[in-house]
């Protein structure tokens, strides 16, 4: 199984089926983490094992994946100065991690906004982390295998 | 629910020991991936399903993962055996720890039995306070955010650390002004 050719014809038809399906899942795990059971990091996990899924039935962990993974560790980074800085928002409250946005309706999607942002912020992050490491990973082993032949 | 309770987890249990004593790499990281399932359906036995869903999907990724480094490997890898010495050794060891467990466990509150009076301040009032309807959500983005931040600096140490070890080293070749 080599990893540019990715999996059969299977794999890839119903990846391509359900890689939408498992983005929109995990981004709605996340969104009403407030609500119901879920939150940033199981939303985030569930996101970064649709691109693993992704990659593996497609293949090109190498070409795509490089720059995906440069990709990736940026979005990391983004999304934890994103919880850093809605954590400064909330000085606008009165103090770190304060609520600044005030509170909506109960048990709707604007019942409290800045614990949803701040779930979004750990999506962006627990997603793109994981995706990250695994591109990683991936990366170091044809490293590793390439190394032993000719240098590639 | 107890019984079930019980059952699941010497499933779990044994499947550890599995994972610790399989002599190929890839039926460990199955096994490995057998207790993650069974330590989920624990934590939605006992009502916690946040801790459930984290725990089936950070499993899924990371068997995943381990099955791909695994496939790699040769299938048979050297066993670390220790002598019948070491091994009554450690059954010693580990038979003495059971013991104190169990005698530590005894003078906790009966389980199940809510008996912390600031859980219950936090299950009354994180709603009204908070506006999330999912008090583990309210603890972990409001009451405890501080713990949460600290929680996200420590993934991206450990993201930012593997990239930085991981990365290949010919680039530094192709990229060497960079």
């Amino acid at each position: 199984m080599s990893d540019q050719q990715g999996m059969s014809l299977i794999v890839r038809v119903v990846t391509r089926w359900l890689f939408g399906l498992i983005l929109v899942f995990g981004l709605a795990v996340a969104l009403f983490g407030h609500l119901t059971p879920g939150g940033g990091f199981a939303g985030g996990t569930i996101v970064a094992c649709a691109f693993v899924l992704a990659i593996l039935a497609f293949g090109g962990a190498r070409g795509p994946g490089a720059t995906f993974a440069r990709w990736a560790s940026s979005l990391d980074a983004t999304g934890a100065l994103a919880f850093l800085a809605l954590a400064i928002l909330g000085y606008t409250a009165g103090a770190f991690l304060h609520q600044w946005a005030g509170k909506g309706e109960a048990f709707t999607l604007g019942s409290t906004p800045s614990i949803v942002l701040l779930n979004l912020a750990i999506l962006l992050k627990v997603g793109a982390g994981l995706f990250a490491g695994f591109i990683a990973v991936a990366l170091f082993e044809q490293t590793a295998e390439s190394g032993k032949g000719a240098d590639a | 629910m107890d019984f079930v309770l019980y059952g699941l987890t010497a499933f779990v249990i044994l499947g550890s020991i599995a994972a610790l004593e399989m002599k190929s790499l890839l039926s460990a990281v199955i096994a490995v991936g057998v207790v993650g399932l069974g330590l989920s359906i624990v934590f939605l036995l006992l009502a916690a399903p946040d801790i459930a869903i984290t725990q089936v999907v950070v499993e899924v990724i990371v068997v995943t993962v381990l099955i791909r480094a695994a496939s790699r490997v040769p299938a048979e890898t050297p066993s670390l055996r220790a002598g019948p010495a070491r091994t009554f050794a450690g059954a010693g060891l580990a038979l003495v720890a059971v013991g104190l467990l169990v005698a530590a466990f005894q003078t906790l509150p009966a389980f199940g039995s809510q008996r912390f009076a600031p859980a219950l301040w936090y299950l009354e009032q994180a709603p009204d306070l908070t506006g999330a309807a999912n008090v583990v959500t309210a603890v972990l983005l409001d009451f405890r955010a501080y713990d949460t931040l600290g929680e996200a600096t420590v993934i991206l140490t450990a993201v930012v650390g593997a990239l930085a070890i991981l990365r290949r080293p010919s680039s530094r070749k192709e990229e060497s002004h960079v």
